[in-house]
């Protein structure tokens, strides 16, 4: 077999398509799916809509699933979502250091430094330390929880909504609502940053 | 299993690698393997636990060499051939074996656009809860050779349950196919400086979810 994973994985394909195992349609039907439909974007467009209507924030923070489903993501059948909020007095961060659960409807496939060895193992030691590197500098009266997804749920952080955003429409919010944010390693963006993220 | 898998707390993995504007997938096979991995499972020859417990067993050092795709990709050639769906000579050749049935795809394309997990979970009210919200907890002190989601960082600390997630299979048997087990599944609270001590801050926490059979009382 040869070493590199391109032919490996060609030739590993190759075989599971000659025995039928696999339908190479589906297999570019899910990619796509990942590349350009799931994302981010989606997280984002669920927390704008939190901010601008407090009934559908209460319905996030109790039945997750249920209100991100409205949004039109994910099957509230098959995902179990929590959502935590930040606050003046409390910060929220997600990791999973068994491995790299990940909430895929609302926020797309981990970016590699979610699945890295330093995020899992530091973020529940140091998450100060963490965040930090990210830029974020946490005052000492402000209480650090870290969420890690040992089950099948899968967290999101619905963060503060940024000062000055108070005339922006739904859709101006979400574009300040990075992934970032939605993991908790990062604040919502300032107003003036919107859209160029 | 006590593997370098579970790192929550370990030093040593050194500064967090952040790449700006990172692509879904770096490479093309990438994305192959990603949809591969999930055409396979609608064969439902493994479930999810025992799929992550694949990976696990990886040797550790493989495990901290290797690319997140390049793990799952060795679990993979491993698992094909543990599962049965193809020899272990059609693997090495990348041939199928001369006569060998032809069967039809699992996972097709109108699968593909339908994002679900589907993870079973309920409130089946004839599961009762064991613990309830509010109440003292310790983290069993269990080391199983097989999978577990119980961290080690967690295991002998004592906690408080915020919150039921409801009925969940339990991964630690269905992992070896010996039962799903289901059981409630809460939302433990433990103080950072309960897990990490006094150079802790005492306001932070880590919140870990904990099915039934982790759990002890721990009085009041």
């Amino acid at each position: 077999m040869p070493s590199d994973p391109t032919l490996r994985v060609k030739a590993l394909e190759s075989l599971l398509v000659e025995k039928g195992l696999v339908d190479p349609a589906a297999l570019d039907a899910l990619i796509d799916t990942y590349e350009h439909k799931i994302g981010p974007r989606n997280g984002a467009r669920v927390v704008a809509r939190a901010w601008v209507d407090p009934a559908y924030k209460m319905r996030l923070l109790s039945d997750a699933a249920s209100a991100i489903a409205e949004v039109g993501y994910g099957s509230s059948a098959g995902e179990h979502m929590v959502v935590v909020e930040n606050g003046p007095k409390v910060h929220n961060l997600v990791v999973c250091t068994l491995c790299s659960c990940y909430p895929w409807p609302v926020l797309g496939l981990p970016p590699v430094w979610y699945k890295s060895t330093a995020y899992r193992s530091r973020a529940v030691i140091d998450p100060r330390g963490v965040l930090r590197e990210f830029g974020l500098e946490l005052a000492e009266d402000v209480e650090v929880r870290v969420w890690d997804s040992t089950a099948e749920l899968r967290y999101l952080v619905l963060p503060e909504r940024p000062a000055g955003s108070e005339m922006l429409s739904e859709t101006e919010l979400a574009e300040l609502v990075t992934r970032d944010a939605m993991v908790g390693v990062a604040k919502a963006l300032p107003p003036a940053a919107g859209g160029k993220a | 299993m006590n593997g370098v898998h579970d790192m929550g707390g370990m030093h040593g993995m050194g500064p967090i690698h952040y790449e700006k504007n990172e692509p879904v997938f770096h490479a093309r096979w990438e994305s192959r393997v990603y949809a591969l991995n999930r055409a396979l499972a609608e064969w439902r020859k493994w479930n999810l636990d025992a799929w992550r417990h694949d990976i696990e067993l990886l040797a550790p050092a493989d495990y901290l060499r290797m690319s997140y795709y390049e793990k799952w990709f060795a679990a993979m050639e491993k698992r094909v051939v543990k599962y049965g769906l193809v020899t272990r000579d059609e693997l090495e050749s990348g041939q199928p074996a001369p006569g060998s049935a032809m069967v039809n795809p699992a996972y097709t394309v109108a699968m593909a656009a339908v994002i679900s997990r589907g993870i079973p979970s309920s409130n089946d009210p004839s599961v009762a809860p064991l613990f309830q919200v509010g109440q003292r907890v310790r983290a069993r002190n269990i080391n199983p050779v097989g999978h577990t989601r119980l961290p080690r960082y967690a295991r002998g600390k004592t906690g408080q349950i915020v919150r039921d997630h409801g009925v969940y299979v339990f991964p630690d048997t269905n992992a070896q196919f010996r039962g799903e087990k289901r059981q409630h599944v809460y939302s433990v609270r433990f103080a950072a400086r309960e897990l990490w001590g006094e150079d802790a801050s005492p306001r932070d926490s880590v919140h870990l979810d904990m099915w039934d059979d982790y759990l002890e009382h721990a009085g009041s």
